[in-house]
């Protein structure tokens, strides 16, 4: 189901060089960010203020960088905001193409069910407390998968490096303790 | 105008390509994680691979605007934060970029690992203050350094090695790792699909 390896990832190589090459390295965590803030600001209204110089806002790290996340949340329409919404719709028009998910993939994973049952609440819990600390960590780290190990190595980084570093470290030994069973 | 054309171009490709890989099914990133089935592991390392050869080279030549390289900082919390997503991305078996795109494929809980995130990123917002006095943010080896140093980069070199030069070499060592890497390292056992 799932292409070639080789064909997969040289496609994959190819889309964050074409992303760099006409306007910059992919990266996704930070629109969480600015998704935030636009609600945030909807419910109360003045977190993100227009200045004589730009934008700032009464949230500390919406104002780092002379308000670049506060310009952002101001104008979703930029790049990066409007890069992650086309690509859900990429992943939507692509599994439509190849027939869409059966009704059990969709609430459970296949891997997670043969581990942990068919409990809905418990991997819907686990993905939302999944996500909580993902986000966090991705905040804390300055970007994720996509911005830094993924962009971040290509362009001989070395925080793409170290971020790699702790992630696998991490990731490989929790999913080795988690996931017992084969599916 | 053109930017959100871009955006809009390279967004649907980059979503479709992370579905066909299998990125945005957690039972392939936790087959990875687990070491049962590196096949992903070989296509991240592949496209990192061919990514560095493509931007370096095509930097070499001239094809490739050196200004369009962004580099972050490196931070205590770089590591830190990697840590914190490497263990929700096995948790989930979803990361930013998949997660949103498993939403989209279908996946209902990767809505949940989305509203996750979006609390997880505010709670970040309203943290960050601590971080930053508790000096975790304050940059290392320099911040904002690449491995080598790029011809006509804005970006300091941490050796003073051509950096195009060691992005080609690198890039071509992140392929060839991805074809020696085995298929599994560790083996399971299998639940029966059957018997119900």
């Amino acid at each position: 189901m799932t292409m070639n390896w080789k064909a997969g990832g040289v496609l994959l190589g190819v889309v964050f060089f074409l992303a760099v090459m006409l306007v910059k390295p992919i990266g996704v965590s930070t629109q969480f960010v600015i998704l935030d803030g636009i609600i945030a600001d909807a419910v109360a209204p003045g977190l993100v203020t227009q200045t004589a110089e730009g934008f700032t806002s009464t949230n500390e790290y919406l104002a780092k960088s002379n308000g670049k996340y506060a310009k952002a949340v101001s104008n979703p329409l930029n790049y990066s905001f409007i890069f992650v919404l086309a690509m859900a719709l990429g992943g939507f028009l692509s599994v439509r193409a190849r027939g869409g998910l059966s009704i059990q993939e969709q609430s459970i994973p296949a891997l997670w069910r043969a581990n942990f049952g068919d409990s809905l609440a418990k991997r819907y819990a686990a993905a939302f407390v999944g996500g909580f600390v993902v986000l966090y960590g991705a905040r804390l780290a300055g970007g994720c998968t996509s911005g830094h190990m993924m962009s971040g190595m290509m362009q001989t980084s070395l925080s793409g490096y170290i971020f790699a570093l702790g992630a696998f470290g991490a990731a490989i030994p929790v999913s080795l303790m988690m996931f017992k069973k084969e599916v | 105008m053109m930017t959100i054309i871009l955006a809009i171009g390279l967004g649907l490709a980059f979503g479709a390509v992370l579905d066909r890989v299998g990125a945005a099914n957690p039972t392939y990133i936790g087959k990875m994680l687990n070491l049962t089935n590196l096949n992903l592991a070989k296509i991240i390392l592949l496209a990192i691979g061919t990514g560095s050869v493509l931007m370096f080279g095509g930097q070499m030549l001239g094809l490739v605007d050196v200004g369009h390289m962004s580099v972050k900082t490196a931070y205590l919390g770089v590591f830190i934060g990697g840590l914190m997503l490497g263990a929700g991305w096995a948790v989930a078996g979803f990361c930013p970029g998949t997660g949103v795109v498993a939403a989209a494929t279908g996946r209902k809980d990767a809505l949940f690992f989305i509203g996750g995130g979006l609390l997880g990123a505010a709670a970040y917002m309203v943290t960050y203050p601590a971080w930053k006095s508790a000096g975790v943010l304050d940059k290392i080896a320099g911040g904002k350094v690449t491995l080598g140093t790029i011809p006509g980069a804005k970006y300091e070199g941490l050796t003073a090695l051509p950096g195009d030069v060691l992005g080609i070499v690198l890039g071509l060592a992140f392929i060839a790792v991805a074809f020696a890497l085995p298929e599994r390292l560790v083996s399971r056992n299998v639940v029966p699909h059957a018997a119900e």
